[in-house]
């Protein structure tokens, strides 16, 4: 009795199947004459009516959620200022978490590599999801552009063919390492300097840039340390600094760390008066909300959001007008500077068919937006240059007032 | 049979858990010998280094004895203890928000940490009572891997149902006044925050041993740990036990999660997993199934994390050596567990239970 009901039911599944495959293709209508595209690494063929995806692989979940979510809404505010279409076709967001580290970013890397009908994907936002998952992407085809990856490797001469395809808007680690150090010695004249990283690319590198520029300045680095991500107890580490009387403290890591250095530091004897300073992964309500009364007054790096293009104000009034809140983290003009060149390259490369079907070549993609020039961004002018690095860099040192966001800018190069 | 010797074999084995213990033992004594001679450290350094370990390591005991209590009575590693951690500390950060605002927390702090820790306390033990109910229990004739996985799974479920309630970012706990500053004796110098987690942590520790000990539950307790069926054959309820164990434990991790909070800050849904591991750590140190031993175990895993990556690699100028605390305090757990493969007070469990 079961095995007839079951047999029963699978037979009107498959003539479900059956039927419902038949209505897509209507019989006696020729398909119309499609352009020839060819390119080495493939085309992307988008039918009439469907939609142009795009990707982003952004942190928006977990500790340092802020920083993704705040890039996605760049990337949502360009879309509609595209007016949701490109070529006549809906533009579709799509994404995955990276989760700020190696195992996030291979995953949302996989995840998003087994979906062919992707064109491009703006991500990651931190540097460790980007080693990890790039290469993934890149051979799936894609186009990437990432909004904050900072790691200077990425964009390195020497960076291989893993990374063939990989772009950035933000600034290197190697620009605003530098003006960290350049503030610290030049602004607040001091001498003696020791750094703390979390063991991510995005903070070694950072923090390495600061030492050495630091150094050549004629300043002298008393200690480069190191804690581990989820570490919550820094005392140990902050008394080894403090036995070498350091007059600053540089720590470019990420919230919940950073925010456990920033309010232990004060506690710790021979750092009462010890300036802190933190860079853009930080840059974030967030992080002073966690760090409490402790953040008073030390100095974050970030983006020069006052060196930014009239078109900036306009994208403030659009993000209010969407989300009621003014941007979360550093990175949203930088997402909405990313989506923008990859829907430039799109227009430039994209063929249509006589019905509507897009065929985009993907390695055409690449070269259009490797050939970037004088793009008129939020961030800038910006040019690619062959090895991925697109930024316009601008950055400022601004000083933390709890109860208060954004904070104030107090310094810039030049 | 007299007459003749048996000469126990010496295996491959055995050589190779001899040279680790050597090699790390060498290191340990020649890094320490370096760093204390090069004087870069003062006596108020060390001190420093001290405390905070003391103060780290109490809360580590504090979830440890969750562990080890648990394990004394099932047999069994409840992998969601830390998460039972995480639950009271962030609960109670709502009323510790809540206090701020009122201003309740600066005029009456005594008061205001004593409600703190009475919702923590309250939170956890539901949290590790229903735990027990729905998880645990209809799985205790099952296979020890069983309740393992089980307990896994139960941490991942605690953890997200945690994140889809409030969110994943991180929350800064508001810190009574009376906590900030510190007291000095000389080069001595301690902060009020961690006299409080230190004081607090040891009461505790008193209390559930004098609890265990001599009580009419805790002599229950020790009885269902020792021979489950001859208890219940004494007239002993084996499952109210159970839950009082639970409960017990459960207490312990909520005082911990207010201490911890109040001493670093700031709570989010993941703040249980790694304390949670180092406890464990702590609970196998110290001997898993003994109450002292966890105690013991934790207070020395804070120390060896805090004082170790100085005082072991600092003269061997190894760079950044604070990274490698979690390695440090690993290898120190190899190393014990190569000289006491018990722990440190643990019993002889192998032939008589396990």
């Amino acid at each position: 009795m079961r095995k007839w009901m079951l047999l029963a039911a699978l037979l009107v599944v498959a003539a479900l199947l059956v039927s419902a495959c038949a209505q897509r293709q209507p019989a006696g209508e020729a398909p119309p004459p499609a352009p020839q595209v060819t390119d080495d690494i493939g085309v992307l063929k988008i039918g009439p009516g469907e939609p142009v995806r795009l990707a982003y692989a952004l942190v928006v979940a977990g500790p340092d959620e802020t920083l993704g979510i705040d890039s996605r809404r760049g990337i949502e505010v360009a879309i509609d200022d595209m007016g949701g279409k490109l070529l006549g076709h809906p533009i579709e967001l799509v994404g995955e978490d990276e989760g700020c580290n190696p195992e996030g970013g291979q995953a949302a890397a996989l995840k998003l590599a087994a979906d062919s009908r992707i064109v491009a994907v703006i991500g990651t936002n931190c540097s460790s999801a980007a080693r990890a998952g790039v290469p993934t992407l890149s051979k799936a085809g894609f186009t990437i552009i990432s909004p904050s990856n900072t790691a200077p490797f990425l964009t390195a001469p020497d960076r291989g063919p893993d990374f063939d395809g990989y772009f950035r808007t933000a600034h290197n680690d190697k620009v605003q390492g530098a003006v960290a150090a350049q503030f610290a010695y030049k602004f607040l004249g001091l001498r003696r300097a020791a750094t703390i990283h979390d063991g991510s690319p995005y903070a070694e590198s950072l923090q390495q840039v600061f030492a050495d520029e630091f150094r050549r300045l004629g300043g002298t680095v008393t200690n480069q340390e190191a804690v581990g991500p989820e570490d919550t107890e820094m005392r140990p580490v902050l008394t080894r600094i403090a036995a070498n009387k350091p007059e600053i403290i540089y720590y470019p890591i990420f919230i919940a760390a950073g925010a456990n250095i920033t309010s232990q530091a004060r506690t710790v004897s021979g750092l009462e008066n010890t300036v802190l300073m933190g860079a853009d992964g930080m840059f974030s309500p967030d992080f002073v909300d966690a760090a409490g009364s402790a953040a008073e007054g030390m100095y974050l790096s970030s983006p020069d959001f006052e060196a930014f293009g009239a078109a900036y104000s306009d994208f403030l009034a659009k993000h209010q007008k969407k989300y009621g809140e003014k941007p979360l983290s550093a990175f949203h003009a930088h997402a909405y500077d990313a989506a923008m060149i990859i829907f430039k390259a799109i227009e430039k490369v994209a063929v249509q068919g006589p019905d509507g079907t897009l065929y985009i070549g993907r390695k055409a993609l690449r070269d259009a937006v490797a050939a970037t020039g004088n793009h008129a961004g939020l961030t800038g002018n910006l040019n690619c240059d062959p090895y991925g690095d697109c930024s316009d860099p601008k950055i400022a040192v601004y000083q933390v007032k709890v109860g208060e966001w954004p904070p104030k800018k107090v310094w810039s190069p030049e | 049979m007299p007459g003749i010797r048996v000469a126990r074999r010496i295996t491959g084995t055995d050589v190779a858990i001899w040279v680790t213990g050597a090699v790390l033992i060498t290191i340990v004594v020649v890094g320490s010998v370096s760093t204390l001679a090069s004087g870069r450290y003062t006596v108020r350094h060390w001190v420093d280094f001290l405390v905070a370990g003391l103060a780290n390591g109490s809360v580590y005991a504090l979830i440890a004895l969750g562990y080890t209590l648990v394990y004394g009575i099932l047999r069994m590693i409840n992998f969601a203890h830390g998460e039972v951690f995480m639950s009271g500390a962030f609960t109670s950060y709502f009323l510790a928000r809540s206090l701020e605002q009122s201003g309740m927390l600066n005029a009456r702090p005594v008061v205001s940490i004593l409600l703190l820790m009475a919702l923590s306390m309250a939170t956890s033990t539901t949290v590790a009572v229903l735990l027990e109910r729905v998880a645990y229990r209809p799985l205790r004739r099952a296979p020890r891997l069983v309740p393992l996985i089980t307990a896994i799974g139960a941490s991942f479920f605690l953890q997200y149902t945690f994140r889809g309630l409030y969110g994943s970012g991180v929350r800064g706990y508001p810190q009574p006044a009376i906590l900030d500053g510190e007291w000095g004796v000389g080069a001595m110098r301690i902060l009020r925050e961690q006299v409080l987690v230190i004081i607090a942590a040891a009461l505790m520790m008193v209390l559930l041993y004098r609890f265990v000990q001599r009580t009419r539950t805790g002599k229950a307790m020790r009885a269902v740990a020792e021979d489950k069926e001859v208890a219940a054959l004494m007239g002993i309820d084996v499952d109210r036990v159970i839950v009082i164990t639970f409960a017990v434990g459960a207490m312990m991790a909520g005082v911990a999660g207010v201490l911890y909070a109040l001493m670093f800050g700031q709570v989010r849904f993941f703040m249980g997993f790694l304390p949670g591991i180092k406890a464990f750590t702590a609970a196998v140190l110290g001997g898993i199934g003994n109450v002292p031993g966890a105690m013991l175990g934790g207070i020395f895993l804070g120390l060896v994390e805090s004082v170790g990556p100085t005082l072991f690699l600092d003269g061997l100028g190894i760079p950044a050596p604070n990274q490698l605390k979690d390695a440090i305090a690993f290898s120190m757990l190899v190393l014990v567990l190569i000289f006491r493969p018990t722990g440190i007070l643990g019993e002889r469990l192998a032939g008589k239970k396990a």
